[in-house]
Parts: structure tokens; sequence; C-alpha cells
């Protein structure tokens, strides 16, 4: 009689990276159900058009090369960029854009540089930037949040201002983002931006109806939810907790230097934490194991480094947020990190590598 | 610093080591039944090496009958560790045979016919462990064939054969890896023995202390071994968290005194040293019963099993009586693994007839329930995605996902660079991989071939020095002889140009040398023409004229050619060549006879030159006979060389008819002129 022979360990704690990313999309729950009571039901359109485009390009690009589809389609990691991509744009931008954007990232940022496993970028990122560069203008499409807006954003009007440019009853997108005093409303940090541009100081800017009574109407509660999901999955040991801690650490450092040091052109640390993408970036892109770093000591360095460049870009920079670029050159530098935050292996006296 | 980890130890305190897992334990299955006694099996397989090390010289021969506890196998290398017969029994083969190895290998085996009567050899008890010197106990050690019983198995008398300086004896009890529960069983059961074991490697390594270490899944046990333990000061029982691998040497040592073992270094070079229960149980039978390590505690279970329990199992049992005796469930059904050792390091065995050996502890038999993985036939890895899980779990703080991409790509300096050597290969990444990646599998894979590269490497080395040492030492020689030519040579010279009694007796002595050459060859041809002589007298009697001595002359230098030629034959052996010679000879013969014109000598002349040939080929003949015994090996060439002669003859013959008539013709015309 032979026995079945197979390599140790015999054992496996039956964890599966289809149900890590599955865990990761439960994870958004909290932040996309915000985002869909304060700005309605755009962004969830857009998941469902990112989804569809990205499970059409895997499957293309899988069949292309010759890859086991039933095994790779439905790992998680193409829906899971598709949602990233869904939730990061703006509400109201055209339909083409999140499928322009997802297949970018599933066809050239993913499998062209070999599928799961072997990006060096993020594709949710990457995706969001060549969007972001190609079509600034629809990319700033950003809508405020329902309760600012005079048009009845209800599904339908969302869905026809996404497939053609405007409501049931005409209105254009820059009709429905256009306040009641005749201002086109933008999000609390493009305003923030453009109002330090102007020679105000961040109390007479605060005082727009888009920062709402805290930080930033809507957007801190979108914040909040991601926020939640992220520990959520920290509890679940689905992400390491080193990179997005570190990030925001880094992140408040730097706007709380900056706040002491001049606190009428500086916005506060809550802002900066409760606005724009900051805990969706801090959560759930930065966290992609693919594109980070490895060692925990490169994990926090990652997040350091990310946090100075987001607050970099949104105070210097061209851009309102700047977490999308800042992701990417952490991306970057991601191997580099690695390879000199190697753990010092048992046995082995410091820096004997 | 002892007496800081002691302190620490007292007060229950402990270091921590990175990563390790807690897998499910599943020691209830087996750990609550006592061990069991199991009735001999029929035949036993004892693999003549258990351990690490060599095999030792066979003691036995087929046929032969041995007692228990008969050595089997000789040692004469300390890293060569006697095998002893479990039971008595008759020898009925000595033979290669599967043994209990990840790849199935066969070994020469022993197998032993058990005779049931269990009949032991003369045994030396010994009760007064004092009477007996250090190197009496070593010796009792070494003969009892005991090798480390925790999984390993090296040689335990070059283990506690050890330098002074001992700071801490540890004492391994931690049985870290799932399902086990041998070494659990045997410390409940066995306490006392295991500590008198204990007391033994005391006095032979003489420690500061001795660190009994046990994880707290096993309260009976530390219950049972801190009453044996209360007398003795120098003892202390350390409970110790249960986490995978805790029970790895140098896993238990940072975790006992907070010193890391350096890579590539043992524990004795940071003065400890580490002993299994088991171990200790096998030394205190040894030295004290005189009872060599013939069986063991084995753990059979796995829920395949009806009847799960821990067994004292011979050694050289096959595994397949101890799955009958613990009601295996219908195994025949479709592929079932069955696993020695435990689930995160143990291998899958390839056969029931694989035996049971000094470092087998578990046979693990699992359920596709409880351990699917075990069952799936292609691999269900994926990509990695670096989520860095098998980096946490590491125990030895490796980077599993960045050894593994080197090993895929075979980039073995990278390898080296990121420690691959000092990995444990517990499993613990593989444990915890949601990509399912066997990374141990690609660890063993690598370390394989980095092993077999070195030992080419090695090799081409060694050949390189080889070949340079032979390419100096030729160098040397052609120097020295160069030089002792030049040496030679200028005193030569030397010697010539003094022109002293010597000189001229130098030149006198070369001119000696030179006539006896001469005189060498003149008497060599002297010789051969000596030869033909006697053959050749014989017609000149015979003939009276001068012209028929004339051609009785050339017949006779004919014949002293043909000779020649039977001589030269025999050594090229070319027929051709020869017959053509014959004939320009033959040619050659007839324009010398040509002058001579008349009828009647002509005549005379052909018919001497008849005689001669006839002549020629009986002493061809007989030329053949005489140097026979030369050309005995060959009997052909002696024949070949008769017809060759006889073909001549005819030549001569046809030659000396053509030259009569040649003759008479001549004469004619000379008569019509006349």
């Amino acid at each position: 009689m032979a026995f079945w022979i197979a390599s140790s360990p015999h054992n496996h704690n039956h964890t599966k990276t289809p149900n890590l990313m599955r865990l990761v999309m439960y994870a958004t729950l909290p932040g996309v159900i915000a985002q869909w009571y304060f700005f309605g039901w755009g962004n969830l359109i857009h998941i469902g058009l990112a989804m569809a485009t990205a499970l059409i390009c895997e499957f293309t690009v899988l069949s292309l090369r010759k890859k086991p589809i039933s095994h790779e389609l439905f790992d998680g990691s193409a829906l899971l960029t598709a949602l990233l991509i869904g939730i990061c744009l703006p509400a109201l931008a055209p339909w083409w854009i999140s499928v322009i954007g997802t297949m970018f990232a599933i066809v050239i940022v993913k499998q062209l540089y070999g599928g799961l496993g072997h990006n060096p970028f993020n594709p949710a990122m990457a995706g969001y930037v060549v969007l972001l560069v190609s079509f600034p203008l629809q990319m700033t499409l950003w809508q405020p949040p329902l309760t600012l807006v005079a048009v009845d954003l209800n599904f339908t009007n969302t869905l026809t201002t996404i497939l053609t440019g405007f409501t049931v009853e005409g209105y254009s997108v820059e009709q429905v983002r256009t306040s009641i005093d005749g201002f086109t409303m933008a999000t609390p940090l493009d305003t923030l931006k453009t109002n330090t541009g102007l020679g105000l100081t961040v109390l007479e800017s605060i005082k727009n109806p888009v920062f709402g009574d805290n930080f930033a109407l809507g957007w801190e509660w979108v914040n909040a939810g991601f926020l939640l999901g992220g520990l959520f999955l920290i509890a679940k040991k689905a992400i390491a907790w080193q990179t997005p801690i570190s990030f925001l650490i880094s992140l408040f450092i730097c706007s709380f230097i900056s706040y002491s040091l001049s606190p009428d052109s500086s916005a506060s640390t809550m802002f900066h934490w409760f606005s724009g993408a900051t805990m969706l970036g801090a959560f759930f892109i930065l966290t992609d194991p693919v594109t980070g770093a490895t060692s925990n000591k490169g994990r926090i360095i990652v997040g350091l480094l990310a946090g100075l460049l987001v607050y970099l870009i949104r105070t210097s920079g061209g851009f309102p947020d700047g977490v999308a670029f800042a992701i990417l050159l952490c991306n970057m530098s991601a191997p580099l990190i690695d390879q000199y935050t190697r753990p010092r292996t048992y046995g082995h006296l410091k820096g004997d590598k | 610093m002892v007496e800081s980890v002691i302190e620490r130890i007292t007060r229950g305190h402990f270091w921590d080591f990175h990563g390790g897992i807690h897998p499910p334990e599943q020691k209830f299955l087996t750990s609550n039944k006592p061990i069991k006694q199991l009735a001999l099996p029929k035949q036993l397989i004892i693999p003549l090496q258990q351990h690490i090390g060599r095999e030792g010289d066979l003691l036995v021969t087929i046929g032969e009958h041995v007692l228990k506890g008969q050595a089997l196998t000789l040692s004469t290398n300390p890293m060569v560790v006697p095998v002893h017969a479990p039971t008595s029994g008759t020898i009925s083969d000595i033979k290669m045979s599967v043994i209990a190895h990840p790849s199935g290998l066969n070994q020469l085996c022993i197998f032993l016919d058990v005779d049931g009567e269990d009949a032991w050899r003369k045994r030396n008890v010994c009760y007064d462990i004092e009477q007996l010197s250090n190197h009496e106990i070593i010796e009792k050690i070494a003969d009892a064939g005991i090798a480390g019983m925790g999984g390993a198995g090296f040689p335990t008398h070059i283990k506690v054969n050890s330098k002074p300086d001992i700071n801490f004896l540890i004492i391994n009890g931690a049985e870290c890896e799932p399902y086990i529960t041998a070494d659990d069983l045997l410390m409940m059961e066995q306490s006392n023995a295991i500590v008198d074991g204990i007391k033994i490697l005391d006095k032979l390594l003489n420690p500061a202390f001795i660190l009994i270490a046990i994880e707290d899944n096993k309260p009976k046990a530390i219950k049972a071994l801190q009453q044996a333990t209360t007398s003795i000061e120098k003892i202390k029982v350390c409970v110790v968290p249960t986490k995978y691998p805790t029970g790895g040497e140098k896993q238990l040592i940072q975790i006992l005194t907070g010193q890391e073992v350096t890579s590539g270094q043992l524990p004795i070079h940071a003065g400890i040293v580490m002993q299994n229960v088991a171990t200790c149980f096998a030394i205190n039978e040894a030295v004290r019963h005189d009872i060599p390590l013939i069986r063991r505690v084995v753990t059979v279970t796995g829920q395949a099993l009806n009847k799960p329990q821990n067994v004292w199992a011979l050694l050289g049992t096959p595994i397949n009586f101890l799955l009958e005796q613990c009601s295996v469930q219908n195994i025949e059904n479709e592929k079932q693994p069955v696993i020695m050792g435990g689930p995160m390091m143990g291998f899958s065995v390839s056969s029931e007839l694989v035996p049971i050996v000094k470092t087998s502890n578990c046979i693990l038999v699992p359920s596709k329930v409880e351990m699917p993985s075990a069952f799936e036939k292609e691999s269900k890895e994926v990509e990695c995605i670096r989520c860095g899980q098998c980096s946490d779990v590491c125990p030895s703080q490796l980077l599993p996902q960045e050894l593994q991409w080197s090993a895929k790509a075979k980039d073995h300096a990278q390898l080296k660079k990121l420690n691959l050597s000092d990995c444990i290969d517990c499993g613990a990444c593989a444990y915890v991989c949601p990509s399912q990646i066997p990374l141990v599998h690609y660890y063993r894979i690598a370390k394989a071939e980095i092993r077999e590269q070195q030992q080419l490497d090695l090799k081409a080395e060694k050949a390189k020095i080889r070949f340079e040492a032979r390419k100096l030492r030729l160098e040397k020689e052609k120097i020295a002889r160069q030089e002792k030519h030049k040496k030679a040579a200028a005193a030569r010279k030397a010697a010539m140009n003094k022109a002293t009694p010597e000189a001229t007796g130098a030149k006198s002595a070369v001119a000696a040398a030179l006539a006896r050459v001469k005189a060498k060859k003149a008497s060599k041809d002297q010789a051969q023409t000596n030869v033909p002589d006697p053959q050749g007298d014989l017609p000149t009697d015979s003939a009276d004229d001068q012209k028929s001595q004339v051609s009785a002359a050339i017949a006779r230098a004919k014949a002293k050619k043909k000779l020649k030629e039977e001589a030269v034959n025999k050594l090229s052996l070319d027929s051709g060549i020869v017959s053509t010679k014959s004939e320009v000879e033959a040619d050659k013969v007839a324009p010398t006879e040509q002058p001579t014109v008349d009828d009647k000598k002509a005549k005379i002349a052909a018919a001497i030159a008849k005689a001669k040939a006839k002549k020629l080929s009986k002493s061809a003949e007989s030329s053949n006979t005489v140097q026979a015994p030369e050309n005995m090996v060959s009997e052909k060439i002696a024949s070949s060389d008769d017809k060759k002669a006889k073909i001549a003859a005819a030549v001569a013959k046809a030659k000396a008819k053509k030259k009569l008539k040649e003759a008479t013709s001549f004469a004619n015309n000379d008569q019509d002129s006349v």
C-alpha cells in the first residue's frame, strides 16, 4: 500500500487570498454607506461600472495570457481595485471616466506587469492619477454634499447625469454644482487651497458651507467610515497596523507644526485627517501589500513618507489632494526601503546581513 | 548573568522569540490515555542507520539467532551509533528496504523474525552510578546506541562528552508540535526515571543549572516533574507559554536564557547543552539497567484512527503493525497521507513497511476533515501578494517571501544574503501563507541545490589544488633534471679539457666502447653470413664446371636471399611483396646466365637450378621447422611460409626452364650463323 506523499507542513490555517480581498471589500462598507448618504448614488454607480469593466478586462487579459481564468478572475483583486477607483471618483463624473480608469488600472498597471503580486504600483491609484492628469476637467466635477445641492439628485437623476451629463430635468453638472448664491462649490480641500491662494485666512475660508460645522461637511463622515473599516481590518489582522498608523501620525505632526506656526494659513490637524482621501488612503490603499514595504520597519518608513508627501502636496502642490501621488511615490521607493530595512536574522549580529 | 537568568525564571518570566504560530493542538486525542504495551510484531525491520552519522559494521549474518538487546552493528567511529535487537529472534534477511526518510529512500535493514520468547542477553545492572567513572558512563551511553530522540538524532555520547563550563543543561520537554504527546506521557509516567537520567547527565556535564522546559499545555507532566525534582535545588522546571516552535533548540534557548545561538555555531559554544526528555529516559535505562535503546514511545494519532494512543513501540516495528493496533479506518478508499512526525515538520511516508526508528515520535493519520491540505493532489498555490504574514511568524526572523522569489529564481547568492541557512524548516510561514505557497518545500529544494553546488565547488577546488600541485612538482622535477644534466655535462667537459690520465682514459674508454660496438656489429654480420653456408655448400660439390659454379653461386645467393626473405616474411607476413620480390630475383638471375651460352652447360645449369629450387623449398621447410619454436605461437604463419617457399621454388623452376629454352634457341641461332 502506498501512501499519499506531501511536503511539510501538512497543516494550514485555511486563509486564502480571495477571502482576504473579500474582507477588505466588506471593510469599505461604512465609508461607502457614508458616501452614499452624503453624496448620493454617484459613487455607487461608478463602483458598479468599474467592477463590470474590471471583470471584462481581467477576463480578456487572462485569456490572452492563457492563465487559469476561474482561478484568478474571482480572486477578488480586480474587484477590489475597481471598488477603490469607484470610491475615489467625483460622483458626477461621466461614465467613461470610470471605464477608462479601470481599464488602465487592470490592463496596464496590473496585468501587463505580470498580474497579481507583480505590479509595482497600486492599480487603483495609478488609474486615478492617469484620469486626473488626462481629464482634469471631468476629474474636478466634485459634487457638494446633497444638503447643499438645490437639484434633487435621486438615483435616476444621478444615472442620467453620469451617462449624458444632464439630469432628467436638464440641469448640467455645472448647474448642479452651483450654490444658491451662484458660486461653484468645490471640495473643502479645494476651497481652502483656492481661498488661501486668494489671501483669505483659514478662519475666513471655513465659513464656506462646504466645511459644515466640524471640518468638512460629509467628508468627515466618509473618512470616519473608512477609519472604522480600517480599524476592523487591523483587528482582523488583515492589514498591518504599522503603515496606516505611521501615516496618520506623520500627517498629524506635519499639519500640527505648520498649524502651530501659522494658524491663519494652515488647516487644523483634524481637517487633514478627516478630509479628502486620508483615511481611505491610510487603511485601504497604502496597506496594499503588493506595492508596499514588507518589513515592519519598512512599513513605518513608508507610512511616514506618505504622510509627509500628502501634506506637502496639499499645502504647496498644484493639486488639492495628494494622497494618490504620495502613494505612487511611496510605491516607487518601497523596494529600496525594503532593501535597507531587512530585519536582523536570529543568531546574526546587527548589520551582519 | 546566569544568576539573573535564574532570577527571571524563578519569577516565571521568560523571553520571547520572534513570530511563532498557534496551530490547533489536537493533543487531547492521545494525552489522556496511558502508554500502551503492544504485543510483539511478527517481524522487525531494523535500519542500520537511525541517526545523524554513519552506519556501523554488521555483527550478524542471515540465519543467526539473536537475543534481546544484542548489538547488531559495531561502532568503530564516534559518529556511528550501534543498533540492537529489540527482541529475540532469527535474522531472516539483510537487504535494502524503504526507511523513514522523506524521499522514501532504501537503506540496508536487518529483518528480524521474532521468536516470541523475548529472551534477554546477559545484562549488567548497575544501580549505583557513583561507582562508575564518567568515561564508563559515556561508554555505556555509546554502546546503548542512544541518539537524540527529539528529532535530529545526533549521537548522544558526543553531546554529553563536552568540555567543562556548562552554564545550562536544558531538558527539552516542550513538545510544541501539535498532536504529539509522546514526551508528555513519558513525563507523566516515568518522571522519576527521567530525573535519574538527568542526574546522570548532571554528573557528566556538571552544569551550573538544569532547566526542564515544558509548555504550559501539559499540566500533568509539569506536576509530575515538579514532584520528582523538589529535592534538587539545581533543577528548575520552567513552564513556558505554548507556541509553535518553542521546542526548537534555538528558540527554547532564547526563551529560557534570552541568548541567541550565533549562526553557524552550536549551543555548546554558549555553554548550553540541550537534551530531550526521552533521551534522558533512555540514558537512565542504558546506564542503570543496561537496556540499550530498543524501544520508544510513539504517538499514533489522527482522526482517521479509531483508537489513537501512545504506544511503546520496538524500534523496527513497521508502521502497518502500529496502525492495526490503533484500528485505522478504511485507509484504502483513497490516497491517505501517513505522516511520520508532527503535522508541521513531519514527513509523509511512502510505504506501510517503513519502520519506527530512534527519532520517530509520532505517526499521524489525519482525516480529510481535519487536514484537507494534506490530501490536496495539486498545489493550490497562487501568486505571492507580499502580505508579509510569513515574515511575521518566522522564528528566525527571515523574509520568507523574498526567499521564495530567490529560491524560484535559483539565485543562490541572494539566498545566502537572506540567510536561508538559518531557516529551521519549522513550516510556520507555509502554515499562514494565504496564497498557499509551499514555502518550506521551495527552501528545501534550494538548500539541496546549494549543498550540491558546494560539494561540486569543493570537488573542483580540490581538483584544482591537485592539478596545480602536480604542475608545480613536474616543473620542479624538470628544473632539477636540467640542473643535473647541466652539471654532468659541465663535469664531463671539465674532465676532457684537463687532459689528465683520467681524461685520456675517458677518451680511450670512448674509443674502446666504439670499437666494441664495431666488433659486435661485425660478429653479427658474420653470424648472418654463416647461417646459410651449410646449405649453400652442398650444391658446389656436385658442380665441376666454372659456369655451373657461377650459377651455383648465384643460386646460393638466391637461397640466401630467400632465407632472408623468409625471415622478413615471418615478421611482416606480406605475401604480395614476397612473391613479387622473388620474381624480381628470378629475373635478375636470368641475365647473368645469358652470357654463358653453352648447351650442355646451360642444361647442367638448369638441372642445378632445378635441384637448387627443390632444395630451396626443402630448406625453406627445414628453416621453418628450425624456426618453429619462434613461430609456435602461430602455426598459420609457418604454413603460409611453406606455401610461399613452394611458390618461390616453382617460380624458380619455371625461370630455369625458360632460360633453358632461350639458351637452346640462342645456340641454334649461333649454329645457323656459323
